[in-house]
């Protein structure tokens, strides 16, 4: 008993451990937590995966087998005592019971005593037995003997669903890794390279695993994960996705997605199965239950305009296709790029401050989630976003950009002309990289405001060169030129008067251009906010470290299903315990076991009568129901007993 | 020992007229409650799925049945369905009958209208139900120092007045989700600030049943504490993150299990509570020298057994809800039992009260050992509850703070 007790407690400590540490992360995250010690300590100690690890499941085993061995010694006395009425007990046996009372005189024959005492066990509802015994009549009665059936019950539901949780455990996956019959693998490989060893055949007995199925294709295997790694589960039939489809609530989030599903099953090859999935309503398929677990990307086409973002063709694109999880690579002078599409989103959901400042949901509209990595490895991660958003007022195009890992985003808006449009941002930007073009409008801003300095070639050069430095590197690269030249006290102000030069030039050029475009009305304030708008873009490329970038123009999304599937032979197993269960810690709890005796002998003046109560459970009930029956007798009898050792 | 301690069946005492107008009362309840169900039965009768009818059948079953034998739930019923009432009256009076209206009207209306902006919204009704359960806690310890039984009286009314209001809360929170979206509707057990509306209220019901059946209000400071514990949370949980904006469902949660697990647990939660608070009780009357004359609080012994009932009480439903919360599991994510956080502190709380019941129960360990041990147990359930929420993460994530 002390063992069941403690193995309890222990049972819940152990639990702990695989709640507060994560299980089966990527191996490389605990080593960068914990450090290569301790690492290592508590990989011996199987703390990454502790719901099967040895110790833990010795502890359940320990705990399963003392139940058993608890239910198998007390089942087979309580069953028959159950059944049983304790008629053999003696007048001093009641009498030494402590909760006991008796009338040694009652003016009545013993016969109508005992009829009277007869009626009062009926009342109560107690089933009882009546035996002569010299001189009177003993009535041995018990009631709510089930209670005893709701202890076996509890205990035996307890050894039920720990036997379907075994069933359904891995216990037959890590006896074949044991002996060496199976590999886990840990590279992200394609799988038509998973070596033999690490699949499953379909006849392993309980499982339950993931995979994502793209529309229109399927699948006939599943992925375990195991600690770091994966094996592949083989299925005996075929799971297609014909369709899949996901509804949104109005703020986006996701409402509910379903998909279409056809199962082919080899053995049945002219009984295809037809059904739809969602969330919360599986397809149960021949002991295979098939769920609806989550959805992505499953390698969604999209056409871009790669815009180049350095040397003389920047601000010009070419038209670039790709789809999600393509690897492209590509070059930009003599640098190599890889660039990785990672996803692809066509809903994206943002808290946005409306006008009135009040945050407000709103749909950015499809993006694309790319990496780029040159030539050395070093990636970073983009995310662009297709159609231009509202922003204060102006449309501009986003893109994110984190150089780590989970780091945070920084974001590169650029804005959209009158047609809503890259173009004019990309023209002005490819103007800024042609020195002819940056001459032409310094040389004429000189002659408007200083024809004199125009002459001079020193003047426009310093103006040219400085506005080359903002267009590689932002207004840090201005600033940095002028702090190794200028007097620290005058920095400031030569700050100010270049920044003033180089927006004038700035406009300059984009009159030009706008000019050249064929605008007829340029000026005003919107004109003005574009070249703001088109300078803070121009200063955070500096940031931004990308050699093109990548605007998705239009795409065809191709979604995929995440589909888990399990077997499950101990499910009903389980369920059946916890039917025991339920059914036997309420019995255990809501029926109150008694056991009552009444002795009626013959007394000198007639009948004494000894009654006598008691129960293996002591409650304050207990006390109390026999406290009331005691009542009840009084009231039968018409007098108070002599003796009475009720409380 | 005397006559006068038969608490048990006190109608038994009552003459005979009044026995037989207490009947007619009871038949009375009876149809009045099927009358609602076959009401809700038919008025819905086009929106609800095959489950969702049994769990109304079962619904109206229990109320009829707890009402049958506890007369307070029925005067409580009434209190809830007229505020309930008036709320719909009101939304009703500025929607007519549409469905949705979006969350800018909605607000627009309880802005401006009387009742919904003091009564009967639900942000109102939490609110009323909040100072309401507060006040019933300071009155309660008034009532223990100054020994008047009418302030004790007044502070039974207080909380099945905060109940009444919580309750309704609820009920008009439920409206308001279709009222923003058809598409968020959804009964208002889904997330932490619904929750904690659902566990005083729960607590508070437990409380007041033993309170009616041991005739003892000594205790009732000690459990309001709790529930204004929950009550301080939720303020700040509202006044703080804003969490009593109503949200719509994540896909895993869109399923009538949710309609009979969270409500199970809390009955769980709520009884555990109670014996937490009780445990306090003792230990504080034992540390002030134990059962004398002169008392204030119940005698030991009636508190030690009060808090194996509530133990009993609540190990069962939570034993219920665990089953069922698996059964649920095994329908969203594909298995019964996953060692998420959240399923794993369950049979935490669940092993920890397992053993508590043995110990008692075999081997007669009784007293301040135990007492502590529910305290403790309250800490075990708060971190269930709440700690895997916030500091651990998994397959519940639904309620993050
Ligand atoms: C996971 C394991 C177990 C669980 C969940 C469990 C649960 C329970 C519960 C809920 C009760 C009810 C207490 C009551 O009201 O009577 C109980 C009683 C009892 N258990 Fe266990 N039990 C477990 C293991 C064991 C083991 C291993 C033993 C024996 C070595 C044991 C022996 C008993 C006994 C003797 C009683 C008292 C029955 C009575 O007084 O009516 N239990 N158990």
């Amino acid at each position: 008993m002390n063992l069941a007790i403690t193995l309890l407690v222990a049972v819940a400590l152990a639990s702990i451990v695989g709640t507060v540490l994560q299980q089966n992360q990527p191996y490389g995250d605990y080593l960068m937590k914990f450090g290569p010690y301790w690492f290592e300590v508590f990989r011996a100690l199987d703390l990454y995966d502790v719901y099967s690890a040895p110790w833990f499941l010795a502890i359940f085993t320990l705990l399963v087998v003392s139940t058993s061995a608890c239910v198998i010694r007390n089942a087979p006395s309580m069953l028959r005592e159950m059944f049983t009425y304790r008629s053999r007990v003696g007048e001093n046996e009641i009498r030494a019971m402590r909760e006991h009372v008796e009338w040694p005189h009652l003016p009545m024959s013993v016969e109508a005593a005992a009829i009277e005492g007869r009626r009062v066990l009926m009342d109560e509802g107690f089933k009882f037995k009546e035996t002569r015994v010299k001189e009177g009549y003993l009535f041995s009665a018990r009631k709510g003997s089930l209670q005893r059936l709701g202890y076996i019950l509890t205990h035996v539901a307890i050894v039920v669903i720990c036997i379907g949780g075994i069933l359904d455990s891995r216990i037959w996956l890590s006896y074949q890794e044991f002996f060496g019959n199976l590999k886990v693998e840990t590279r992200s490989i394609p799988l038509s390279q998973v070596p033999e060893e690490s699949k499953v055949p379909a006849t392993n007995p309980g499982f339950r695993g993931n995979v994502n199925v793209p529309e229109g294709s399927q699948s006939s295997v599943l992925f375990l994960n195991v600690r770091d790694g994966y094996v592949v589960q083989q299925l005996p039939f075929d799971v297609e996705v014909t369709d899949f489809r996901i509804e949104h609530y109005i703020n986006g989030m996701p409402k509910s997605y379903e998909s279409d599903l056809v199962v082919h099953d080899p053995k049945y090859p002219d009984k295809t199965v037809k059904a739809t999935i969602a969330v919360n309503k599986p397809l149960i398929y021949k002991g295979y239950a098939i769920y609806q677990a989550s959805f992505g990307d499953g390698g969604s086409r999209m056409q871009f305009n790669s815009w180049q973002l350095m040397g003389a063709s920047a601000g010009t694109s070419q038209p670039v296709a790709g789809a999600v999880f393509q690897d492209m690579p590509f070059t930009v002078g003599d640098a190599k790029y890889t660039l990785e599409l990672n996803d692809f989103r066509m809903f994206n959901i943002n808290p946005v401050p409306d006008e009135h400042g009040k945050i407000q949901e709103k749909n950015f509209g499809p993006s694309v989630v790319f990496r780029m990595r040159d030539a050395a490895g070093q990636a970073r991660e983009y995310e662009n976003y297709m159609i231009p958003v509202v922003m204060e007022g102006r449309p501009v195009f986003i893109s994110g950009m984190r150089d780590q890992v989970g780091g945070v985003m920084r974001f590169l808006y650029i804005p959209a002309d009158r047609d809503n449009k890259m173009d004019t941002f990309m023209d002005f930007y490819h103007r800024l990289h042609d020195s002819v073009l940056i001459d032409q409008a310094v040389m004429s801003m000189l002659a408007e405001v200083n024809p004199e300095a125009a002459k001079l070639p020193a003047a426009s050069d310093a103006i040219r060169s400085m506005v080359e430095k903002f267009v590689r590197g932002g207004y840090d690269a201005i600033g940095s030129d002028l702090e190794a030249r200028v007097p620290k006290d005058q920095l400031e102000r030569a700050f100010e008067t270049s920044a003033r030069v180089l927006q004038t030039v700035l406009s300059r050029m984009y009159v030009t251009m706008m000019e050249d475009r064929g605008v007829k009305d340029v000026g005003g304030e919107k004109d003005e906010r574009f070249l703001a708008d088109s300078v803070a873009a121009i200063n955070a490329m500096v940031f931004y470290g990308a050699p093109i970038y990548l605007q998705m123009v239009s795409f065809e999304q191709i979604q995929a299903s995440g589909l888990q599937i399990t077997k499950s032979p101990g499910k009903n197993v389980v369920y059946f315990g916890s039917m025991l269960l339920i059914f036997g810690v309420f019995m255990l709890f809501y029926i109150h076991p008694r056991r009552t005796w009444i002795l009626v002998r013959e007394s000198e003046r007639g009948a004494r009568v000894l009654f006598a109560t008691t129960s293996h459970r002591k409650t304050l009930d207990m006390a109390k129901a026999s406290r009331l029956m005691h009542e009840a007798m009084v009231a039968k009898f018409g007098m108070e007993p002599t003796k009475a050792g009720l409380e | 020992m005397s006559a006068n301690t038969n608490v048990l069946n006190s109608a038994s005492g009552l003459p005979p007229l009044a026995k037989s107008a207490g009947r007619l009362a009871d038949v009375f309840w009876l149809l009045v409650v099927i009358g609602v169900g076959l009401g809700g039965l038919f008025g819905f009768n086009g929106r609800m799925d095959v489950y969702e009818v049994s769990i109304l059948i079962g619904a109206v079953a229990a109320l009829a049945a707890v009402g049958w034998y506890w007369r307070g739930i029925r005067g409580l019923s009434i209190a809830v369905a007229a505020l309930t009432a008036i709320a719909l009256w009101r939304y009703g009076v500025h929607f007519g009958d549409q469905l949705s209206v979006g969350r800018e009207a909605l607000a627009a209306v309880q802005g401006k209208d009387f009742f919904l902006k003091f009564l009967v919204s639900s942000q109102s009704a939490i609110m009323w139900m909040s100072a309401l359960y507060v006040g019933a806690a300071f009155t309660y310890f008034l009532a223990l120092l100054t020994r008047t039984e009418y302030i004790g009286k007044i502070a039974t009314a207080l909380v099945w007045s905060a109940t009444a209001f919580g309750l309704a809360g609820l009920f008009a929170r439920w409206r308001e989700s279709y009222l923003i979206n058809v598409d968020y509707g959804h009964i208002p057990v889904s997330n932490l600030y619904e929750v904690f509306i659902l566990f005083s209220v729960v607590t508070a019901l437990i409380y007041l049943f033993y309170e009616g059946r041991f005739k003892t209000r000594a205790l009732g400071g000690f459990v309001m504490l709790v529930i204004s514990a929950a009550v301080g949370f939720l303020l700040w949980y509202t006044f703080d993150r804003g969490a009593n904006v109503i949200q719509p469902l994540v896909p895993a949660l869109n399923s009538y299990w949710m309609k009979i697990h969270v409500p199970a647990n809390f009955v769980g939660y709520g009884a555990f509570a109670i014996a937490a608070m009780i445990g306090v009780a003792y230990l504080i009357k034992l540390k002030l020298g134990g059962d004398g004359e002169r008392d204030m609080l119940p005698k030991l012994e009636v508190m030690d057994d009060l808090m194996y009932k509530s133990i009993a009480l609540g190990f069962g439903f939570f034993t219920v809800a665990t089953i069922l919360g698996a059964m649920w599991a095994a329908e969203a994510w594909g298995g019964y039992w996953s060692w998420d956080p959240k399923e794993t502190w369950a049979l935490i709380v669940w092993l920890n009260y397992a053993a508590w019941l043995h110990l008692r129960l075999t081997k007669g360990w009784r007293g301040a050992p135990m007492a502590w041990w529910s305290v403790i147990g309250l800490f075990v359930t708060t971190f269930a509850f709440l700690g895997v929420n916030m500091f651990l993460s998994g397959l519940h994530s639904y309620g993050t703070l």
